[in-house]
């Protein structure tokens, strides 16, 4: 256990240091302090209960994302169309909930819109996945390009058929307050978050505890062995795509069910591709994306109210986004370049 | 809809598809260099987005639209310097790297723009225009396709000669062993490591020259997140071109044709969302793959990174 | 009987004119936890076939990796025409002319044949193809050999690519020639060739390094044979010496240096014996009594496949297959047996023909329900498909049996299951690992078939296919192999292995069929007429 713990400091609380303090002196160049900007990212996205509420909100669709990748990544599938699943599927239940919410039971509309989310967003895979399964046409080209389209689509949908007519600015209709998924506790955590961790868990279960997972991963690792050992390559491709992008497709929906209630036109949170390098970091494992995210999003959350009292542009939380990923790939690098003499030798 | 076919609205859209297509041009054949010899560049948006903004940064300070050009291909490079660094010297994965190359930049750039530019916006003055002689005088043709800054022309010359490096020189062969089996590259001499780090660099240098042309030619200026996914695009029109230049030249034309349609509509007064035209481009590629789909031939060593006596 | 030191000469001795090509003086080198090579010292001298003989991990390897560049030594010296070089990369070796050919083809697929040779030029100028193809010409007459050089690469025969190989390693005038297991794949006729080059180059005063494992090759080439053991140089027959000495000499000296140090006695006479008659081939001949008066258990009827690209597909293929049979399947490699192997296992689908499994309609049904009844494949492409490199040792034993109980009930994995199986199949089969936990891509490749063979010929095992079950194997591996084939036989399975090495066939079958084209030219009994019936098919001479 001592072990262990010592293995996640060095990995993880070394590279963290390191970000910062690079970070830092970015500001210093700059002339700001930095002390006073991670002091108030540290205040306002952990200490004060708002800001560590909107922290623990914010993991909700990122952890969505997450699992949606994992399975993915996992088969060796790289769907880097995350944002036109995610926002599809936005739409899809933005446009659905409210009409629904006159008849339904709320409960009833949530569970109905949310799974409508996941079916677009699968929706969505389903051309990728296809080309990929059949031809082999590769989908990094094709989950691109169909994220695009569907960004687009998306807002052609909002301006043009969906629109409201009571607001200015294009968007869809809004979901009641009362409508939306309920908040936990009394706070403004929507219960959305549950069901994201329990998404996460559920995946990670499901790759390293069930035949189902271990076909999927032969895949990943090695598609002709996975031939060779009777696998149906072509099916698990096209479920693997489905459970992807249905994941993201679910994260598009509990971001609105639970946060926005509508959707404006030029909406895009771009969490697509932003969540790729925290799934490779964790190196799959679902337990360690549920920290690396709950950093992340407390490092953007804090960044944001950081940026504007030091006088600093909002997107300057990008610059140690990044950072942290450099050095944080940087001491996994030496991690297997250190462990690797010893593996030889046995 | 007879409007539509003035001549105004035609050389407005020509001239604005080869404006707004020549970034995503370079930016594809660079990455192009980069992904026949193996590499992966996820980091190309932010490459470009560095290069487009130390080239207006240059630009701006000297006047010199060259020099801004320059400046744009050192910045993309220096961004390309971390994928060498840590990609092909190192190993380290090539998404993880790429997509925060991407992410800092934008940051940075933000950073930068924000404490330089935030308050007075500075636009620089019309790019130098070079009518070719003779050509540009053809009614249309003319004043879309041949009224252009010079590194439009330099650029499509480019295509032509990256077409003979890859088909006719060492250069192009050492290239494509890179990217399809190094180890036969090793074998044969060439270092592997230093050949796909010379990829890189290009690749960097293109995309930032991309990105400096997209600021400094196409808007004049600079603002945060300007490339918009244009390096993206460059990604996707690199991997359909499957090693071929022309190729690229012809989806940078489909694209930027859209994105210059979007503003020549306008300007005809015809209303059609703007969404609805650049999904497109993207509807007519996603078609074409879907009736003659079959295999994307990208290199076998795409993405991985080089060891000596390694499997 | 001869006393082995007696044959050995010192390599310190002193030889006089004319100084050798390249000399390895005090080589040492290591690796995490093992010394590669210990002290060696060596020389090769112009117009010499010099073989290095030894088992795998005997030190072959990192000797030619330290000559072509791709390692360097921790302590000696390398001399190049007398004088000390340190070669610190293989351009540098190129540079000090030395070629080198590996075991693994390492050219370029996607290229052609002369743009591979042109490969490593100056950056910055244009191809020189016009020089390319002189030189192309000079070198295709000088090793005979006919290949087209603007044909596709990946178009090639695995011989023909390690022609275009040689050529490359020969393109500027190399002095001397380093050949890794040069013919691990080739086929008889594709050795022979290779033996007709290494001539002809000998005659014109290059220097070769032959590295083989396989003693009637050291014989059949090699001007000078040393023999490396565990890092060393356990002795070193001179051309003279070889000379003079008689088959049964030379034999008895080289066992003796390869396992037994200067006693021969100290093998224990049973393994000695067996891994004679394989290095000599073919004399262990097992005496098969088939009951086919009973149904066949396996029958095949006019079998065929769609092409796909680089692979012959099958033309009309029939046979039966009887219980406890081994049908040996010969032939050229790349004459359909890949794709035999596959049709069989249900891995590739038949686009006509019917499959029988004791009577019963099998052509539909696909691998998980072949292997449900009993039908078993050892792919030849052990860690291309046959395993996941990256997976344990302990789910590689599982890889085809993932969702089935008992290793999984209702879809959830029994993993402390899986492990203690895992183990005891470790143990039953003596697979040298350190845990089965360890990522197979770990293991050697002799423990990377076990692995397979553990898998594929257990218990409910009816019939079995083995595609090249011992290539690439040392000696030792190669005999477990075809012991565990052969008592797999015994047990009632029957048997089809697939192998290019007919010595290896005649040995362990009850019939032997041959590959020609796509399809099956004939099938003989094994008797004593078998061997040149045999070979007579291969060439796709009418049927015997």
């Amino acid at each position: 256990m001592a072990a262990e713990l010592k293995i996640v400091l060095q990995r993880v609380l070394i590279p963290v240091v390191m970000a910062l303090v690079v970070g830092g002196i970015i500001l210093l160049a700059l002339g700001k302090d930095p002390l006073d900007y991670y002091g108030i990212v540290l205040q306002r996205s952990l200490l004060r209960s708002g800001g560590a509420q909107e922290t623990v909100t914010r993991m909700a669709p990122l952890l969505l994302i997450a699992a949606g990748l994992i399975v993915a990544f996992r088969a060796g599938i790289w769907n880097l169309g995350g944002d036109g699943q995610f926002l599809l599927a936005a739409v899809a239940s933005a446009a659905l909930a409210p009409v629904l919410a006159a008849d339904l039971p709320r409960a009833l509309n949530l569970a109905v819109c949310m799974i409508v989310g996941a079916l677009v967003g699968a929706l969505w895979s389903v051309i990728p996945a296809l080309l990929k399964a059949r031809y082999g046409v590769n989908e990094i080209i094709t989950t691109l390009m169909m994220s695009f389209l569907g960004t687009s689509l998306a807002n052609v949908l909002i301006k043009l058929v969906l629109r409201d007519p009571d607001t200015t600015v294009p968007q869809t209709r809004s979901l009641g307050v009362d409508d939306r998924l309920p908040r936990l506790f009394g706070t403004t955590i929507h219960s959305g978050l549950v069901l994201a961790i329990l998404a996460v868990i559920l995946v990670h279960f499901m790759m390293t505890r069930t035949a189902f997972g271990l076909k999927l991963q032969v895949l990943g690792a090695n598609r002709a062995a996975a031939v060779h050992a009777g696998l149906r390559v072509e099916r698990l491709t096209i479920i693997a795509f489905a459970l992807s992008a249905g994941f993201i497709g679910l994260a598009g929906a509990v971001e609105v069910l639970g946060v926005w209630g509508s959707v404006r036109a030029d909406w895009n949170p771009a969490l697509g591709l932003l969540v790729v390098p925290l799934v490779f970091l964790a190196r799959f494992n679902g337990y360690a994306v549920i920290g690396i995210t709950l950093f992340f999003s407390a490092l953007t959350v804090g960044g944001e109210s950081a940026a504007r009292r030091v006088g600093v542009p909002q997107h300057y939380v990008l610059v140690l986004v990044a950072l942290l990923l450099l050095f944080l790939a940087l001491v996994e690098y030496r991690d297997q370049s250190r462990r690797k003499p010893s593996a030889a030798a046995t | 809809m007879r409007a539509l076919f003035t001549e105004p609205f035609l050389v407005s859209l020509l001239f604005g598809a080869v404006t707004a297509g020549l970034p995503l041009l370079l930016a594809g054949l660079g990455e192009q260099i980069s992904e026949k010899a193996g590499v992966l560049n996820i980091g190309l948006e932010g490459m470009m987005l560095i290069g487009a903004y130390t080239g207006f940064l240059a630009t701006y300070r000297t006047g010199s639209f060259w020099f801004g050009f320059l400046a744009g291909g050192v910045g993309g490079m220096s961004a390309a310097l971390i994928v060498l660094l840590l990609c092909i010297r190192k190993g380290l994965n090539q998404i993880v790297i790429g997509i925060a190359i991407t992410v800092g930049a934008e940051g940075l750039t933000s950073l930068l723009h924000f404490v330089q530019f935030s308050r007075s916006y500075p636009r620089l003055a019309a790019a130098p225009i070079f009518a070719v002689p003779a050509f540009s005088r053809i009614p249309v043709l003319g004043r879309g396709l041949f009224s252009h800054n010079p590194l439009v022309y330099l650029s499509w010359a480019l295509v032509g000669l990256l077409t003979w490096v890859f088909r006719s020189t060492y250069l192009g062969l050492s290239l494509e062993a890179a990217g399809n089996k190094p180890a036969a590259l090793d074998a044969a001499g060439v270092d592997v490591v230093r050949t796909r780090s010379f990829a890189v660099l290009c690749t960097g240098f293109l995309a930032g020259l991309g990105g400096a042309y997209m600021a400094n030619v196409g808007a004049g200026l600079f603002v945060p997140f300007m490339t918009g996914g244009a390096g993206v695009i460059g990604i996707v029109l690199a991997m359909l071109a499957r090693g071929r230049p022309l190729w690229v030249l012809i989806g940078a034309a489909l694209f930027g044709a859209s994105l210059a349609m979007t503003t020549a509509l306008q300007v005809a007064g015809i209303d059609v969302p703007t969404d609805v035209v650049q999904m497109l481009p993207f509807a007519v590629v996603m078609l074409v793959l879907v009736i003659f789909a079959r295999h994307s031939m990208l290199p076998s060593a795409l993405g991985t990174p080089y060891v000596r006596g390694g499997r | 009987m001869i006393n082995a030191t007696q044959a050995v000469q010192s390599t310190e001795a002193p030889r006089g004119f004319p100084i050798p090509v390249a000399a390895l003086r005090r080589i040492t080198k290591r690796f995490p936890g093992v010394v590669a090579l210990d002290r060696v010292s060596l020389e090769f001298h112009a117009g010499e076939i010099h073989v290095l003989l030894g088992e795998n991990g005997a030190g072959k390897s990192t000797l030619v990796s330290l000559l072509a560049g791709m390692q360097e030594p921790d302590e000696g010296e390398i001399l190049i025409d007398g004088l000390p070089v340190s070669i610190d990369s293989p351009r540098h070796s190129m540079d000090l002319g030395i070629g080198a050919v590996f075991q693994r083809v390492s050219l370029v697929p996607s290229l052609t044949v002369i743009e591979n040779l042109m490969l490593g030029g100056s950056w910055l100028r244009s191809l020189a193809r016009g020089a390319a193809l002189r030189r192309f010409d000079e070198l295709s007459a000088l090793l005979a050999t006919r290949i087209d050089p603007d044909a596709p690469m990946s178009g090639l025969s695995l011989g023909e690519q390690q022609q275009v190989e040689i050529m490359r390693a020969l393109w500027r005038d190399e002095k001397l020639l380093l050949l890794d297991e040069p013919t691990s794949m080739l086929t008889p006729q594709g050795v022979a060739d290779l033996g007709r080059m290494m001539h002809r180059l000998k005659e014109k005063g290059v220097a070769l390094i032959l590295v083989t494992h396989k003693l009637l090759e050291a014989y059949e080439f090699g001007d000078r044979i040393s023999v490396l053991r565990l890092g060393t140089v356990a002795g070193d027959i001179a051309p003279q010496r070889l000379q003079t000495m008689s088959e049964a000499e030379r034999t008895e000296t080289v066992i003796g240096l390869m396992f037994g140090a200067a006693d021969p006695g100290a093998v224990p006479a049973q393994d000695h014996e067996d891994e004679l008659a394989i290095l000599l081939g073919g004399k262990l001949r097992r005496a098969g009594s088939v009951d086919r008066s009973k149904p066949a258990k396996l029958s095949a009827r006019a079998l065929v496949t769609m092409p796909d690209f680089a692979e012959t597909p099958l033309h009309a293929v029939s046979f039966e297959l009887w219980a406890g049979e081994v049908l040996g399947i010969a032939g050229v490699d790349g004459n359909g047996q890949k794709h035999l192997a596959e049709v069989l296992a249900g891995q590739r689908s038949l686009r006509q023909g019917r499959l029988e499994l004791a009577g019963f309609d099998i052509t539909r049904g696909r691998v998980p329900e072949r292997r449900l009844r009993g039908i078993r494949y050892v792919t030849d492409d052990r860690l291309g498909e046959g395993t996941v490199g990256t997976f344990s040792v302990a789910t590689n034993l599982v890889l085809k049996e993932i969702g089935a109980s008992p290793f999984w009930r209702h879809g959830i994995s029994d993993w402390p299951l899986i492990y203690q199986s895992a183990r005891e199949q470790i143990l039953r089969n003596d697979i040298r690992t350190p845990s089965e936990l360890t990522p197979v891509g770990k293991l050697s490749g002799g423990n990377v078939q076990k692995v397979l063979l553990a898998r594929e010929l257990d218990a409910e095992a009816n019939v079995a296919i083995l595609n090249k079950p011992t290539y690439g194997l040392d000696l030792h591996n190669q005999r477990l192999a075809l012991d565990r084939i052969v008592a797999a036989a015994a047990r009632g399975v029957a048997v089809i292995v697939i192998s290019t090495d007919l010595d290896e066939l005649l040995e362990i079958s009850d019939r032997v069929g041959v590959m020609f084209r796509g399809s099956l030219a004939g099938i003989v009994e094994n008797d004593a007429a078998a061997g040149s019936k045999v070979r007579r098919l291969m060439t796709g001479s009418a049927a015997a």
